[in-house]
């Protein structure tokens, strides 16, 4: 683009995603109309995606302190203090958009950019794990996307030099048109040495770090901040490309020259970019920054102000360094073979003053940019829920044949094994992963320490589609509960906020109600919410996707020896079911898959039995009283015992009753919360239940481990009995039959 | 015996070296940056795995051409010790201190896993203390690692026995299905004519400590510095 910029108007306001209303509120506060590169800076910086103008008012509403929360939100990620002088730093983030566009770049970029998050920080990144959702494999689409998404996150992830640990990936026909990939890091620092965004000290040099600008990415903020239609594909410039080697040049450039004590602050240039950095960095301080945009490094030609302002070129940060001490960095950069430019200043003003070549570009108060508009906007229920809910799933006829029901449960490629996956990831660089993905949590060391971490993320897009608030309540203990059946205490958790457009208030309504259950089982469970993200506008063509929290719970292993994993270890074990018996088929896998409807109610929450039974289950494993402990999710109570038989090294069978007066698909594949499946050697059953006592939980033995097939009965009647090699068969065919 | 870790721009097992190294073999390490062209004071250069100049051009390719692996020419040629693993195999042959290239995966997919290696021959530095047949298990984690070599050179390295290490199954059989990667008759290893430079897919720096799974990476360590411990006792520990 060459010549005069556009003239700004209203129109051109409206085209670049601002209202009418905002528009009005830019004249009136700038009392003149802004430039082209400004109007740029609002449009970004108020774009939903950077602004949460929707949602603020809601996460008001989370609980984010507790004694161990060293960074709550409002920073590049969250920090937990987990003990002998370490920090966990972690944050979950969404990238759908991008890859629904291109989903090679879009998944890589996701990658990068929270990995970014969280070694802006200080904290060296030691684990990813990627919740994924995607439309069924009868769409055609969908293999497609998901080799797109996986082969750039191996890409990304590999070639950086973090393991990918864990994660889950579900498919339902709502993804269809807005596959959902969010990524969180778990990073560690020390907990004194921990990095801010903050433009502190007037007069400190502002330098550029990193790769060079271009134009990819432009309106990148705003992209996500708008629905789809049948012409996304022609947004495909707005994906950025992202270059993992030069981003683990970044990383260690930044954590060596933060060691030297000459950087004051530091941000990821993410979404608006340049922009953003520029802006909120001074805002957060109380200061102002004047730079020079001619200086900034690039790699096209002839870039404009408001280009180099909005690029969302990728690997790059923004670095305010001590003044005097400008040689120390350069040095550093240029030893990693990287850009490091100064660009500007800090200054007193308040304002953001951009320059090209001396000629002011913009000139806008910070305080302005990164104060958008908040809006409480209406909320109703859908009026196709009562509607939902009122059907009763027990008038559906029964499965002829519960082998087989189970069998083609084990195959659904949400429940089955993700191996196919997770080999194309790098699950273990950095010599900490003492779990690998496959079971409840990933476990990872702190070297140095006694302690290990226990990392899971969880969501359930069903649960919450029929009630946003016990299924988010749900999602968070879920999350949790696959932390303390590793053993680990829940310390701090991330969430990302997947929903379609809230300007329609039956998706308010559906956020709202969310929240309310995350923040009231956080709560419960005193597990405060450091960090996260929202992503809204995940519709195409007005179908929005399945209201889908996803939710990430860090936990801390005080002894790394005593630790359990989810699958059956030898024969002969007794095998406990720990919580309450309500479950329910409203909303459950088995419920779309035998019958394909999304409908029923949720089984009760109780927050006080689930916080027992975690704690229950923690002091088992951490008294090494059980050899396995599994949370029953997804599937049901036959789908938790297949997997415990089949998910090991090894086939180790096992033989249950389920003894209660439900209709038996409900009893093997109904969902409840507050489940968890444990295995106990002989020898230590008589302590166990003591503890269990102790515990004051519902739990009760239903069987034992042992031989090539899992039976399952209730009374006299046998309601399952399937041979171990066709249930392992299904479980890890059954995604990767659709990759083959 | 004093041990060099190098590090590339890219480079991301070279903690792991240096921490296994140190923290579990007790041993002087240090990292040796890839400008340096100094190793006069080692006995042992390590060349870890990542991606080294991102992998860009081929993977090693850039790497093999660096003032650090021009050095080690001479230090080879002293009769120093090398061990490539993963990026640092394929750098060792694009610098033709080994021969052969390492593809891209028979499956066109990274692959991360468990593997297991028989050992061929025991009579290098690296594998003295092992027995001829015996199975390790040591995970891979690459997207380049199909062994490549002309029928010439295939021919030299067996009648030279310098074809260490095989994928094979846990018995220990070199069958197809245990082939991870497409490697030409499943070679997961070997070394130069001397046996004094190893480079290998497998990182035997993920399979030294039993919290992580396996320790039969340590038996490479262990058998070279027995040969320098004149009355083979490290070997013993």
């Amino acid at each position: 683009m060459t010549g005069a910029p556009p003239k700004v108007t209203l129109d051109l306001a409206r085209d670049s995603g601002l209202t009418a209303e905002e528009y009005d509120r830019i004249l009136q506060r700038l009392g003149r109309e802004p430039t082209y590169a400004e109007l740029g800076l609002f449009a970004a910086l108020w774009s939903e995606h950077c602004a949460y103008k929707h949602s603020r008012v809601f996460l008001s509403r989370l609980p984010t302190e507790g004694a161990r929360v060293l960074q709550g939100p409002g920073e590049n990620a969250g920090a937990i203090d987990i003990g002998d002088g370490w920090a966990v730093v972690f944050k979950i983030e969404s990238h759908n958009h991008p890859s629904f566009i291109e989903p090679f770049q879009g998944a890589a970029t996701g990658v990068g950019g929270i990995l970014r998050d969280i070694f802006t920080m200080g904290a060296r990144p030691i684990a990813l794990l990627d919740s994924l959702r995607f439309g069924e494999f009868d769409d055609p689409k969908t293999r497609r996307l998901v080799e797109g998404v996986v082969s750039g996150i191996s890409w990304y992830g590999n070639c950086f030099g973090c393991p990918t640990v864990g994660g889950e990936v579900a498919f339902a026909p709502e993804y269809a048109g807005n596959p959902l990939v969010n990524v969180m890091c778990v990073g560690l620092v020390r907990a004194d040495a921990i990095f801010r965004a903050r433009a502190e000290g007037v007069g400190n040099p502002v330098f550029y770090v990193g790769n060079k600008t271009g134009r990819d990415g432009i309106h990148g903020a705003t992209m996500a901040s708008a629905t789809f239609d049948d012409s996304a594909s022609e947004r495909r410039p707005t994906v950025q490309v992202g270059d993992p080697f030069t981003e683990k040049l970044l990383l260690e450039a930044c954590l060596e020259a933060m060691k030297t004590g000459a950087v004051v602050g530091i941000q990821d240039m993410g979404a608006a970019g340049l922009a953003c950095c520029t802006s909120e960095m001074p805002a957060r301080a109380g200061t102002g920054m004047d730079v020079e945009l001619s200086r900034v490094p690039q790699r096209e030609v002839a870039m404009t102000p408001y280009e180099i302002l909005l690029s969302e070129s990728q690997e790059r940060m923004l670095l305010v360094a001590a003044r005097g001490r400008e040689e120390e960095l350069r040095r550093i950069f240029a030893k990693w073979e990287l850009d490091a430019v100064e660009i500007g200043r800090v200054t007193a003003s308040g304002t953001l003053t951009a320059r090209l070549r001396g000629q002011v570009v913009a000139h806008v108060p910070v305080n302005l940019l990164a104060e958008a508009p908040k809006y409480t906007k209406p909320t109703a229920p859908p009026a196709w829920l009562a509607e939902r809910l009122a059907f009763d799933p027990l008038t559906l006829p029964e499965p002829a044949d519960y082998g087989e029901a189970l069998l083609a449960l084990c195959a659904s490629p949400t429940i089955a094994s993700k191996e196919w996956a997770f080999r194309q990831y790098d699950q273990q660089v950095g010599l900490n992963t003492l779990v690998l993905p496959g079971s409840d949590a990933a476990v990872l060391r702190v070297k140095g320490t006694s302690r290990a971490l226990a990392v899971s993320t969880d969501g359930n897009g069903r649960h919450v589609f029929l009630d946003p608030r016990r299924g988010a309540a749900m999602a968070v203990s879920e999350a949790a509960r696959n932390v303390s059946c590793s053993g680990a205490t829940p310390v701090g958790a991330t969430d990302c906020m997947n929903f379609g457009s809230p300007e329609r208030p039956e998706i308010l309504w559906q956020f709202a109600h969310a929240i309310d259950g995350i923040a009231e089982a956080c709560r419960a469970l005193e597990i405060p919410v450091v960090g996260g993200n929202v992503s809204f506008y995940n519709e195409t063509n007005g179908q929005a996707i399945l209201p889908t929290p996803i939710i990430g719970v860090v936990g801390v292993l005080e002894d790394t020896g005593r630790r359990a994993t989810q699958w059956f270890k030898a024969s002969g074990h007794r095998v406990a079911l720990l919580g309450p018996p309500h479950v329910s088929l409203g909303g459950s896998e088995f419920l779309w898959r035998a019958h394909r409807r999304l409908c029923g109610t949720l089984a009760p929450l109780d927050l006080e039995v689930e916080r027992k039974v975690q704690a229950a289950v923690r002091a088992a494993v951490s008294a090494g009283l059980v050899t396995a402990a599994h949370d029953c999710a997804e599937g049901g109570i036959a789908v938790a015992l297949a997997e415990g038989c089949v998910s090991g090294r090894g086939l180790v069978g096992c033989d249950a009753a389920l003894d209660t007066a439900d209709r038996a698909d409900q009893v093997l594949f109904g969902e409840g919360p507050s489940r968890v499946v444990v295995a106990v050697e002989p020898e230590r059953v008589r302590a166990f239940e003591a503890l269990m006592a102790e515990s004051a939980i519902p739990w009760r033995w239903i069987g034992a481990t042992g031989g090539d097939r899992l039976v399952l009965r209730r009374g006299t009647t046998t309601l399952v009995d399937v041979a171990l090699d066709r249930i392992e068969g299904a479980w890890r065919g059954g995604f990767e039959r659709h990759m083959a | 015996m004093r041990f060099g870790v190098v590090v590339f721009p890219g480079t991301w097992s070279d903690c792991d070296f240096h921490y296994v190294i140190s923290e579990v073999l007790h041993e002087p390490v240090k990292y040796v940056w890839h400008r340096d062209r100094d190793l006069d004071d080692l006995d042992c250069v390590i060349l870890p795995g990542g991606f080294s100049y991102g992998d860009y051009l081929r993977a090693g390719a850039v790497a093999g051409r660096s003032p650090v692996v021009e050095a080690l020419r001479d230090f080879v040629a002293r009769g120093g010790y090398v061990l490539g693993s993963c990026n640092g195999f394929q750098i060792l042959c694009e610098a033709g201190l080994l021969p052969g290239a390492l593809l891209r995966n028979e499956c066109l997919q990274y692959r991360c896993q468990s593997t297991h290696l028989v050992v061929e021959n025991v009579e290098t530095p690296f594998t003295r203390g092992l027995r001829p047949g015996q199975v390790l298990t040591m995970p891979i984690s690459h997207g380049e690692g199909k062994y490549h070599a002309d029928p010439e050179t295939l021919r030299l390295l067996k009648d030279q026995r310098r074809i260490v290490f095989r994928y094979a199954d846990a018995e220990g059989r070199v069958t197809r299905a245990a082939n991870p990667n497409g490697s030409l008759e499943n070679i997961a290893g070997l070394v130069n004519p001397e046996g004094t430079v190893l480079g290998l897919m497998p990182h035997p720096e993920r399979a030294a400590e039993a919290a992580l799974g396996s320790t039969d990476g340590l038996l490479l360590f262990q058998s070279l510095l027995g040969s320098l411990v004149e009355d083979g006792s490290f070997l013993k520990r």
